[in-house]
C-alpha cells in the first residue's frame, strides 16, 4: 500500500530526529504522554467514577508535575463510554490511531474493559482498569498490556461473603443481574459460601437494568434463606435494598451487597443500610494519609472519593513514575517498569502487579455504621478487618490466564 | 436520470476512493455501514410505504452470525459475510411473512414486537456473549491473500460492498419490480385490482431489505471486530428512521446523506456535549417532521427543480 | 398447598405485585388510548412525560419543599400544561398527515426530553421517599403489602374508572366521541373542536405525569424510567385495541398480572412476554382485543 510506505518513511525520519535529539532526553513519542480517561460520564455509574475519575487523574498528573521535572508534556483527555463495549472500543481505537493516546484508563463496566483491552493489545498500548469488576480481565481474557488495579468480583465477594457466613448467615439466595458481570459475581460468591460451610438455596436473574425488584425479592423471601446476596451493581442494588425494606423483607432476612460503593451508601442513607457488610479497596477515613488526599478531592468534587477514583489516582501516578523510570513511553518498557516497582501510596502499601495483570493489595471489610454512630458527613463505615493482599485476590495457582507460567 | 446525476455519482465515488488519505478510515467505514443500513430500510419505508420498527433485528443478526462464523467456525471472510446476510434474509422472511399481514401502525408494532423477541434471544444465548458482546472477531484475509487487518485494505473492501449494494438497490428501485412497490405505496387497492399479488411483492421487498440490513451489520462487524446488543436494541431501529427521514424518505440518495450527518454529528459531538447529543438528535427529528418532511435530499431536489424549472426524476 | 410447584402464598403475592405494576400500565395506556382516540397520534413522548412527572415531583420537593400530596395535584397540571404547549406549537400541524408523522415527531420529543434530564441530572437515579402517612405495610395473610403499593392500586383504579365514566357516560364525553368520529360536523354544531383536542392531549399526558408521581416513591426517579416502559405500554395499547378506553384499562391490569406470573416461572423472559402476547393477539384479532375494525 502506498500510504503505509509513506508512514514508514515518516517513521524513519522521526527516528533519525529522535536519535539526533540525543539520548539524554526522554524517548517519549511526540514528547507528550497522553492519558485517556474512558469512563461513565452520564450513566448509572457516573457517581462512582465519571467526573471524579477525571479529577483524580488530573490530580495525579498535577502532583507528578509538581514533584518531578520532566522533559515531556502530559495531557489528559476524557470521554464517555456510556457503558457500551462498542462505543468504548471505537473511542479507544480512535484515540490510539488519531490522537496518539498512550494509555486508556478507568473503564467502568466489564464489557467496556474487555473491549478496550483487545484494542490496546492490537495497537500495543496500555489499559489501566480501575472501574470494571470481572475476574475475566485477569483470567480468560488477560493480556500483557493491561493492569487491573482496584478490585474485582473475587475480591469483593470473597471479603463480604466470608464475613457474612462467619457471622452465621449460612443459607443464601442470590438476586443476580442477568449479564456477564452479575453472573461472575454470583459464581465467585457461591464458591466462597460453599467453601465456608454455607449453602446456596437458589438464585433469580433479573433483566438488566431493572426498576421493579419486588417480585424477585419475594421469591428470595419465600426461599427462606437467611441472606439475600445482591449480585448486581449501581441503581439495581440501591433499588433492591430500598424495596426489600419496603416489603418488610429486611431485617428478617439480611441483605449482602456484593458490590457496593460509598456513593451507594450515601444515596441510600444509613437508616436503610446500617450494619450491612461490604468490601472495598479504599475508605477515605481509614488513616491520616487517606484523609489528607480525600479532603483535597472533596474540596473540588464536593463528594468523597470512591475506591475507583482513588485507585485511578494511584494507577495514574504509578504509570507516570514508570514512564519516568523507563525514560520512555514505549509500552513494553513501561510495563516492565510498572511491574518491577511496588506500589506505595495512600491507596496501597506494597502493592504488586502480577504477571496476569492483577494489582494485588490489601482489601478492607467494612460494616456500615448505625445512624447514631455517624458523627460527621460521610462518616459511614467501621473498618472491621484488613484482608491481606495474599488472601484478598484469587491466587495465581487458580488463574486461567495464559501468561501465568505453571 | 440526467447526465449531471451520473457525474455526481462518479465524483462521489472518486472522493470516497481518495477519502482514507484525508479522513480517519474507520469513521468513513462506519458511515458507509450505516448508510447501507439506512438505504436498506428506505427500500421498505420510502418505496413500499412500510414502516418497520424492528430493523435492528436484521442488523444484529447479520453482525452476530458473521461474527460467530468468523470467530468460532473459522470461515473465510467472504463466506462469513454471506452467511450473516443469508441469516438476516431468513429472519426477514420469517418476520416479514407475519408482519405484512398487517398495515400501518400495526405493521410497525408487529415488527417492533418480533424484534424485541429477537433481542431477548440474543440476550439469553451464550454465543452472543450477552452484555459483553461478541469480541475479538478476526477480519481474516480477502480471497485468502489480502490481509484485512490493515484498515486501508479493509476500507476498499467495505467501499466495494457498499457501492455494489447501493447499485443493487438502485437497480431494484428502477426496475418494473420497483415501480410496483411504488404503486403499492401510493394505492395498494388499485395494485390489487390490477391483478398483482401485493403480499408477494411486499414480502420480497421485506426480505431484500432485511438481507441488506444484515449485510450492513456483517460489514460493521468486520470494521469493529465486535458485535453487541446495541445493534439489536430498539434504539437502533429508531435511529435508522431518523437517518432516512433526515436524508429524505423515498429518495435514492437521501439515506446516505442522513446516515452521514447523524454518524458524523454523533462522533464529533459525543465528547463535547455529552448527552446533549440526544437532545440535538431529537431536535433535528422534530424540525424535520415539522418543516422538512422531504428531508435534505428531497428539499434540495425540490429547490433545484424550482430554480431550473426542469423536471428530473429522483 | 401448591400451584405448579410454587407455594400458594408466593403465588398469591406475585399476583398482587403484578396487579400493582398493571396499575401503572393501565394509567399510562389509558392516556395513550385517549390521545390516540382523539388525535390519531401515537404519543411516543408518553414515557418521557411519565419520567418528567416523577422528576417534577422530585424537583418540587428538593427545590421548593412541595410535598408528595401537593405534587399529586400540581405535577399532573404542570405536565398537562407542557402537553398543551406541545400540542399548540407542534402537533396541531400534523393532523392532516399520515399517523406515522405524529409517531416520529413525538419520538423526537421523547429523545429531547430524556436527553435534557440526563444532561442535568445524570442517569443514576434520584431517591424520593414514601410519604410518612403511607409508610409501613398491611399484612394480607399471604404477604406484607406495603401501604404505598395499595395506595397506588386504589388511586389508579379510581382515576381509570372516572376517565372511562366521563368519556363514555357524560355529555362532555359525548362531544369528545363525536369530535373523534366527525370533527367537521361536530364543529358545525358549535363545539370548539381544536380546544377539545388540545385539552384531550393535555389530559392524556397529565395522566402520564400522575403515573410518574405515583411511581417516584416506589421506584427511583431516573431519566431512563420512561424509555424502558414506553414500548411495553405501546404493546398494552395495541393488544387492548388502539383507542379503546376500557380495553386499555383491562389489558393494562391483566398484562401486569401475566408479567408477574412470568416472573415466577421464567424471570428472564418477563420483559419479553408482553411482545409475544402482542404478536399472537394481532395475528388473531388485527384490531386488538377490544378494538373495532375500521
Amino acid at each position: 500500500m502506498n500510504n503505509s510506505k509513506k508512514n514508514h518513511i515518516a517513521l524513519a525520519v522521526a527516528a533519525a530526529f529522535g536519535l539526533a535529539g540525543g539520548l539524554a532526553q526522554a524517548q517519549v513519542s511526540d514528547n507528550v504522554v497522553r492519558i485517556g480517561v474512558l469512563t461513565d460520564m452520564s450513566g448509572a455509574y457516573s457517581d462512582l467514577a465519571g467526573g471524579g475519575s477525571v479529577l483524580a487523574t488530573q490530580m495525579a498528573v498535577d502532583d507528578f508535575k509538581a514533584k518531578n521535572k520532566v522533559p515531556f508534556a502530559i495531557e489528559v483527555v476524557s470521554a464517555d463510554h456510556q457503558n457500551k463495549g462498542d462505543i468504548s472500543s471505537n473511542k479507544a481505537r480512535e484515540w490510539f490511531d488519531r490522537e496518539k493516546v498512550d494509555v486508556v484508563t478507568d473503564l467502568v463496566t466489564t464489557s467496556t474493559a474487555l473491549a478496550v483491552m483487545k484494542v490496546a493489545k492490537e495497537k500495543n498500548k496500555i489499559a489501566l482498569i480501575s472501574g470494571a469488576a470481572s475476574t475475566r480481565i485477569t483470567n480468560e481474557d488477560c493480556n500483557d498490556v493491561t493492569v487491573h488495579w482496584t478490585y474485582d468480583t473475587y475480591a469483593v465477594a470473597n471479603g463480604t461473603a466470608k464475613a457474612v457466613v462467619k457471622q452465621g448467615g449460612k443459607t443464601w439466595f442470590f438476586l443476580t443481574a442477568d449479564y456477564a458481570f452479575g453472573q461472575s459475581l454470583e459464581k465467585d460468591a457461591t464458591d466462597v459460601v460453599n467453601a465456608n460451610g454455607g449453602k446456596v438455596l437458589g438464585a433469580v436473574r433479573h433483566p438488566f437494568p431493572g426498576s421493579d425488584f419486588s417480585s424477585f425479592l419475594l421469591k428470595a423471601q419465600s426461599s427462606g434463606a437467611q441472606v439475600i446476596g445482591l449480585a448486581n451493581a449501581g441503581t439495581d442494588t440501591t433499588n433492591s435494598i430500598k424495596q426489600a425494606a419496603e416489603f418488610g423483607i429486611t431485617p428478617k432476612q439480611s441483605l449482602a451487597g456484593l458490590l457496593m460503593f460509598i456513593t451507594d451508601i450515601h444515596s441510600l442513607g444509613l437508616a436503610t443500610t446500617q450494619t450491612m457488610y461490604l468490601t472495598e479497596a479504599f475508605y477515605w477515613d481509614r488513616n491520616d494519609e487517606t484523609r489528607a488526599w480525600s479532603k483535597r478531592f472533596f474540596d473540588k468534587q464536593r463528594k468523597m472519593p470512591t475506591m475507583v477514583q482513588a485507585g485511578l489516582y494511584s494507577a495514574t501516578m504509578h504509570y507516570l513514575n514508570a514512564v519516568k523510570a523507563a525514560n520512555s513511553d514505549d509500552t513494553q518498557k513501561v510495563m516492565v517498569a510498572m511491574k518491577k516497582t511496588p506500589v506505595n501510596d495512600f491507596f496501597a502499601k506494597n502493592g504488586v502487579i502480577r504477571e496476569d495483570g492483577r494489582m494485588v493489595h490489601d482489601m478492607y471489610l467494612m460494616q456500615v455504621k448505625k445512624p447514631d454512630e455517624s458523627k460527621y458527613p460521610w462518616d459511614y463505615y467501621n473498618v472491621r478487618q484488613t484482608i491481606p493482599a495474599a488472601e484478598a485476590f484469587q491466587p495465581l495457582s487458580a488463574s486461567k490466564c495464559s501468561l501465568v507460567k505453571k | 436520470m440526467t447526465r449531471k446525476f451520473h457525474l455526481g455519482y462518479l465524483l462521489l465515488l472518486a472522493a470516497l476512493l481518495a477519502a482514507p488519505l484525508f479522513v480517519y478510515p474507520v469513521l468513513v467505514m462506519k458511515v458507509m455501514c450505516f448508510a447501507l443500513y439506512a438505504c436498506a430500510f428506505n427500500l421498505l419505508l420510502g418505496y413500499t410505504g412500510l414502516l418497520s420498527f424492528g430493523h435492528a433485528a436484521f442488523l444484529a443478526t447479520g453482525a452476530y452470525v458473521t461474527g460467530h462464523a468468523l470467530k468460532e467456525w473459522g470461515m473465510p471472510t467472504e463466506l462469513g459475510l454471506l452467511t450473516g446476510t443469508l441469516a438476516a434474509a431468513t429472519l426477514g422472511w420469517l418476520i416479514g411473512s407475519l408482519a405484512i399481514r398487517r398495515q400501518g401502525i400495526y405493521f410497525a408494532m408487529v415488527t417492533l414486537a418480533l424484534a424485541q423477541m429477537v433481542y431477548f434471544i440474543f440476550v439469553q444465548s451464550s454465543f452472543t456473549g450477552g452484555e459483553d458482546g461478541l469480541q475479538g472477531i478476526p477480519r481474516g484475509y480477502l480471497l485468502g491473500v489480502i490481509d484485512l487487518s490493515n484498515d486501508q485494505s479493509l476500507y476498499y473492501l467495505v467501499l466495494a460492498i457498499c457501492v455494489s449494494a447501493f447499485w443493487l438497490i438502485y437497480r431494484a428501485i428502477h426496475s418494473p419490480f420497483g415501480q410496483i412497490l411504488k404503486a403499492v405505496r401510493e394505492n395498494e387497492a388499485r395494485v390489487v385490482s390490477l391483478g398483482y399479488d401485493v403480499a408477494k411483492y411486499k414480502l420480497v421487498a421485506f426480505v431484500l431489505s432485511a438481507a441488506l440490513a444484515g449485510l450492513a451489520g456483517a460489514t460493521k462487524v468486520l470494521v469493529f471486530k465486535f458485535a453487541t446488543l446495541t445493534d439489536a436494541h430498539w434504539h437502533a431501529s429508531g435511529e435508522v428512521v431518523l437517518m432516512t427521514l433526515l436524508g429524505g424518505m423515498g429518495t435514492t440518495f437521501g439515506p446516505v446523506v442522513g446516515a452521514t450527518v447523524i454518524i458524523s454529528l454523533q462522533s464529533e459531538l459525543a465528547d463535547k456535549v455529552g448527552s446533549m447529543v440526544t437532545v440535538i438528535m431529537g431536535g433535528i427529528f422534530v424540525i424535520c417532521v415539522l418543516a422538512f418532511r422531504r428531508g435534505i435530499v428531497g428539499e434540495a431536489t425540490a429547490l433545484y427543480q424550482r430554480i431550473t424549472g426542469s423536471k428530473s426524476s429522483t | 398447598m401448591e400451584i405448579f410447584g410454587i407455594p400458594l402464598q408466593a403465588f398469591m403475592s406475585q399476583l398482587m405485585l403484578g396487579l400493582v405494576n398493571g396499575c401503572f400500565y393501565a394509567v399510562l395506556s389509558l392516556g395513550l388510548a385517549v390521545i390516540f382516540g382523539m388525535l390519531n397520534i401515537i404519543n411516543f413522548a408518553h414515557g418521557a412525560m411519565y419520567m418528567a412527572g416523577a422528576f417534577f415531583a422530585w424537583m418540587g420537593l428538593t427545590y421548593w419543599g412541595i410535598g408528595y400530596w401537593w405534587s399529586l395535584l400540581l405535577v399532573p397540571l404542570a405536565v398537562g400544561l407542557v402537553g398543551v404547549i406541545i400540542e399548540r406549537t407542534m402537533l396541531q400541524w400534523l393532523y392532516q398527515l399520515d399517523h406515522l408523522y405524529g409517531l416520529l415527531l413525538t419520538f423526537g420529543l421523547a429523545l429531547m426530553i430524556e436527553g435534557a434530564f440526563r444532561y442535568f441530572y445524570g442517569a443514576s437515579g434520584l431517591p424520593y421517599s414514601i410519604p410518612e402517612e403511607l409508610g409501613g405495610a398491611i399484612n394480607l395473610g399471604f404477604m406484607f403489602l406495603p401501604k404505598y403499593r395499595a395506595w397506588v392500586v386504589a388511586v389508579s383504579l379510581v382515576v381509570c374508572l372516572a376517565t372511562w365514566f366521563v368519556i363514555e357516560k357524560t355529555r362532555l364525553g359525548a362531544y369528545l366521541r363525536a369530535a373523534t368520529e366527525n370533527p367537521r360536523l361536530t364543529q358545525a354544531f358549535g363545539i370548539n373542536v381544536p380546544l377539545m383536542v388540545m385539552l384531550t392531549y393535555g389530559f392524556g399526558v397529565a395522566l402520564a405525569g400522575l403515573a410518574g408521581v405515583l411511581a417516584a416513591p416506589a421506584y427511583a426517579v431516573s431519566p431512563l424510567m420512561g424509555s424502558n416502559l414506553i414500548i411495553v405500554v405501546f404493546a398494552v395499547v395495541v393488544i387492548g385495541g388502539m383507542g379503546s378506553i376500557m380495553g386499555s384499562i383491562i389489558t393494562g391490569l391483566s398484562l401486569g398480572v401475566i408479567e408477574g406470573l412470568t416472573k415466577v416461572f421464567y424471570a428472564e423472559a418477563s420483559s419479553t412476554v408482553v411482545f409475544v402476547i402482542m404478536v399472537i393477539v394481532l395475528m388473531i384479532r388485527p384490531a386488538g382485543l377490544f378494538g373495532k375494525e375500521k
